[in-house]
């Protein structure tokens, strides 16, 4: 789902890239927090169809570190770690950042092989194409390879 | 890449000699052809670990290489620590000591073939595949820590698997040096429902019938008949080892401008072999090990009980188990002196040639099994080792095809159910729970194992044994 700033531009939006054995996910938002919401979207649309996930369980997650790419991976490992230990899926996110802290939020359900017919596991994020920056005014990008 | 580039040593190995902040050379063994398909990443990858402290001899590129992680897929380097060599969790991987076994029968293809839906049906129901499955043991915390001390040889004494099994694993089935206390809570906590599951993505479990010998005398050693079949498992350390790889990685990437290790790439991310963070980063590697060679242990295990419902006098004795991302401490021969040296495996496997210590009696005439694995259309292949691959890059050889297509291609190239279907018209049955998943593993979109195996013979880093067509395969 796109975002839109007021003057009905579409902003937020997620996407994948291609990467030789794995794959690349990328998120756009107005701001670098709405940025790192779409990257994990698009993290999560890598294992799953996120229109067949029903937001009923939230997980709240923190994580610092000193420079907003270390940040995004850690956000991205997290979410990876609280999926696999959890054995849920997520499909919506919240997320905030001040200075080098992320306070997040991410819903999602438990996963079902029947409804939600994961492709793969994602193993983690790495350094690859690891980015969080302003393409221009108004619009951020945020991405990294993940290992599948 | 333009092999113009290269120094050609031979017509299957090119030497890229040492420029900038390169230590040794890089060599890349590979046909003419198969350098020209690889991607240039491959050349960035190989010199850049060219560049790492206490690197000994050359960086290695086998034929199957492509674009990693810091390390390409497919590279091999070793360290000296008394050289201040470095050892680096991006040179092992996310997926620690992803392997490779495979257990033998006397079964025929055509015997396979009567019960191939129901037995496909009941190595789906059986084997946990997939994002969210489950194992059928749940560990505490002291199981946990036993596993990851104990590897296969705990498996073993819990029951899952025979003691016979050990000596037919690498390292007999045990790493040495793994320290469970170096291994996070979230990593445990990851693997606490994992033990005995497949995963997904390249993961699967194969029956599949050995339809080529190329080397009967080693064959029969390896307990290898045309036209039997045996059973293939290939997966790694899970969770546990995802989440191992995913912390040292940052934390050796931040540290590493204090031990003035300048990384070319971030995903190069390493520490001194001597240091805190070097011996941690060992220690819970090895517990890593251990965890996957117990999960393919606790995977035999199923394997059997299955067939066992089908094939009552089956006992499926493992013929041998590969891992392929790690790093072994080795001994070897450099310069006519014995050196004690961290090899790195970033998807390359062991090879080990005849008399090789650490190989089980039966096998060390003929040197160590190597399963290379190809695409569920292509089948696979068993090599052995030589002793020609001493010289060639420490005992290494390819462990598989490597894709030469993104998952995102092959996912706009074919459907899962196109593959399914086309597979299924040539005798192979494939369950997965997931369509996009087999459409990513799309027979297509991985490039050609035999020409990469022909090549591995070629340059003499292994020997090609037998070669092995699918019939079923679950995948993940």
């Amino acid at each position: 789902m796109d975002s839109q700033t007021e003057l009905g531009q579409v902003v937020g939006r997620w996407e994948h890239f291609p990467h030789g054995a794995d794959l690349g996910v990328r998120g756009f938002g107005a701001t670098p927090a709405e940025a790192f919401v779409q990257a994990a979207r698009a993290l999560c649309a890598a294992i799953a169809d996120l229109a067949t996930v029903r937001c009923d369980e939230a997980i709240d997650i923190e994580r610092e570190a000193p420079s907003l790419d270390l940040l995004l991976m850690d956000w991205l490992n997290a979410l990876v770690y609280e999926m696999a230990a959890r054995r849920m899926i997520f499909a919506a996110f919240e997320v905030s950042l001040t200075g080098g802290k992320l306070t997040g939020r991410a819903f999602g359900e438990k996963v079902s092989r029947e409804r939600h017919a994961p492709a793969v596991e994602v193993k983690g994020a790495t350094f690859t194409e690891l980015t969080v920056r302003e393409e221009r005014p108004g619009l951020w990008r945020a991405q990294c390879v993940v290992d599948v | 890449m333009d092999s113009s580039r290269f120094e050609k040593l031979s017509d299957n190995a090119w030497r890229i000699e040492p420029f900038g902040a390169m230590r040794v050379p890089a060599i890349i063994y590979a046909s003419e052809s198969l350098l020209g398909e690889m991607d240039e990443k491959v050349f960035a990858q190989v010199t850049n670990v060219a560049m790492l402290p206490g690197i000994v001899q050359a960086s290695y590129a086998m034929p199957d290489a492509h674009w990693g992680y810091g390390f390409p897929i497919g590279g091999v380097a070793a360290f000296d620590a008394d050289a201040g060599g470095v050892v680096s969790a991006g040179g092992v991987g996310f997926d620690v000591s992803c392997g490779v076994r495979t257990h033998l029968t006397s079964l025929t293809r055509n015997q396979i073939l009567a019960v191939q839906e129901e037995l496909g049906d009941a190595l789906y129901a059986c084997v946990p595949v997939g994002l969210g499955a489950e194992g059928e043991i749940a560990l505490g915390e002291e199981d946990m820590a036993a596993m990851l001390t104990g590897g296969a040889r705990w498996a073993v004494e819990q029951g899952f698997g025979r003691a016979e099994d050990l000596d037919r694993i690498e390292e007999e089935g045990r790493a040495a040096g793994a320290d469970a206390a170096a291994v996070s809570e979230q990593a445990k906590k990851r693997q606490r429902h994992e033990m005995g599951t497949l995963g997904s993505g390249n993961h699967y479990l194969e029956v599949q019938e050995v339809r080529e010998i190329f080397d009967a005398k080693i064959a029969k050693a390896f307990g290898l008949q045309q036209g039997n079949c045996v059973v293939t498992i290939h997966c790694g350390s899970r969770g546990l080892g995802h989440q191992i790889g995913t912390e040292f990685l940052r934390e050796m990437a931040v540290a590493a401008p204090a031990f003035g290790v300048d990384l070319p790439d971030r995903e190069l991310a390493c520490a001194p072999i001597r240091s805190e963070l070097g011996q941690r980063y060992l220690g819970a590697m090895r517990a890593a090990i251990n965890c996957a060679l117990a999960n393919r242990e606790i995977i035999g295990y199923i394997a059997r009980r299955v067939f066992a419902g089908f094939f009552k006098q089956e006992e499926l004795p493992l013929m041998f188990d590969v891992s392929h991302n790690t790093c072994k401490t080795e001994t070897h021969e450099i310069d006519g002196a014995a050196r004690e040296l961290f090899v790195h495996r970033k998807g390359a496997t062991r090879a080990f040639g005849p008399r090789a210590a650490g190989l089980p009696a039966a096998l060390a005439p003929h040197g160590q099994p190597v399963l290379i694995g190809g695409s569920m259309g292509a089948g696979s292949y068993i090599l052995a080792g030589t002793k020609e691959s001493e010289g060639r890059a420490f005992s290494s050889a390819c462990h598989g095809a490597g894709r030469r297509m993104s998952r995102h291609a092959a996912t706009r190239a074919w459907s899962g159910r196109q593959v399914v279907d086309e597979l299924r018209e040539r005798g192979i049955l494939v369950k997965s729970p997931s369509m996009r998943g087999v459409a990513e593993e799309a027979p297509g979109a991985y490039k050609d194992v035999e020409a990469v195996v022909d090549c591995a013979e070629a340059a003499g880093l292994a020997k090609k044994v037998a070669y092995l067509a699918t019939l079923i395969c679950i995948k993940g």
